[in-house]
């Protein structure tokens, strides 16, 4: 499935929190609606990004796995 | 406003939070408050208010620092005695936050200068120790449509409200000024320095959310707390249509300057009072 991706940011060796904060920062480019793709590292990263920009409203649209690293594609929600 | 790698890491936990975020930090970081009084109340805030990355901060204070102010005035340190508190206040918020711009006025707010001074700010913080400056800031803010903070403190007590246009003023509930000498002040009475602590950060938290616009504001209400016993109140206030200031029929139309009693102002720091520094 293609995405209408507006940004693309690598957060890999970006640790929590800064790895949310940047997601955010991205996010408050956008509009509700459009979406971005965060790259993310295993672990902690993974497990806390999504957790916590689903409970700000946005949806997560889908999670590719690469391997050693994860792609989260992020829609942002009209809650902002 | 767009920040930078080393802001969004400054201000990281305010933007993880969900009611602040990007564009909250944004609007701090756009945004202009005047605290009137580098003292016991305006020291706290200063330094939360520097940190938290307002964009403007304005002073004003006509006093220099004394050694009985550090024992609460915690922008001022022991080197800083005898330097123009808004000097010595302006020196540490560069230091805790570069991002700040910082406007000093080496004077005190009279009803001649009041109105110049507040047109520039969002927001006015009341961080003064005497009833004709408190009244004075209340109808200045009333006339100029100006948010502001009132706080007051005494001994292990401490007030604060926050008025924004068309909410209740400090007239609302006191009228006028008390009579001279009826209300010791703080250096007559007394003062336990966390407790100007912990009404200016009250304070300083009031202005942040007014800037991001989220939460309930301390409108219509007066917060009070009594310290010694650690117990706040937060007592429901409403306008008055009695106010002379916004009531139904006011018979305030202009500023006016309440006399001060002398043993407060130090003279030395009245003949200094013009210079903007």
């Amino acid at each position: 499935m293609e995405f209408d991706i507006k940004k693309s940011i690598d957060l890999l060796g970006v640790i929590c929190p800064m790895n949310f904060v940047k997601t955010k920062a991205a996010l408050a480019h956008i509009k509700p609606g459009e979406i971005i793709e965060v790259k993310l590292d295993e672990g902690e990263s993974i497990i806390n990004v999504p957790r916590s920009v689903k409970e700000e409203g946005h949806k997560i649209l889908k999670v590719f796995n690469d391997g050693q690293s994860f792609r989260l594609i992020i829609q942002k929600g009209s809650d902002q | 406003m767009e920040f930078s790698d080393e802001q969004l890491e400054r201000y990281s936990r305010h933007i993880i939070l969900k009611d602040v975020g990007y564009e909250g930090q944004q609007r701090i970081a756009s945004g202009s408050v005047l605290i009137i009084g580098a003292g016991g109340l305006g020291a706290p805030a200063a330094l939360y208010l520097a940190a938290a990355g307002v964009g403007k901060i304005g002073i004003i204070d006509g006093d220099v620092v004394d050694t009985s102010n550090l024992q609460r005035q915690v922008i001022h340190f022991t080197q800083d005695v005898n330097k123009p508190k808004v000097q010595s206040a302006k020196e540490k918020i560069e230091q805790i936050n570069p991002d700040v711009e910082v406007v000093t006025f080496r004077k005190i707010v009279l009803a001649d200068n009041i109105m110049d001074i507040i047109k520039d700010y969002d927001f006015i913080l009341d961080g003064t120790d005497n009833f004709p400056a408190k009244f004075l800031i209340n109808d200045a803010c009333f006339f100029a449509k100006k948010a502001y903070s009132h706080g007051g403190i005494l001994r292990f007590n401490g007030q604060t409200m926050t008025y924004t246009p068309g909410n209740t003023c400090y007239r609302c509930i006191f009228n006028s000024p008390p009579p001279k000498n009826l209300v010791p002040t703080c250096s007559q009475a007394g003062v336990l320095g966390a407790v100007a602590g912990i009404l200016g950060t009250i304070q300083a938290a009031e202005v942040l959310k007014y800037l991001i616009g989220k939460g309930q504001l301390l409108t219509n209400k007066l917060l009070t707390f009594d310290a010694l016993n650690m117990q706040f109140r937060n007592v429901a206030v409403s306008k008055n249509r009695n106010c002379p200031l916004c009531g139904q029929q006011p018979s305030i139309r202009t500023l006016m300057n309440y006399e001060q009693p002398v043993c407060d102002i130090k003279q030395n720091n009245i003949s200094s009072g013009d210079k903007v520094c």
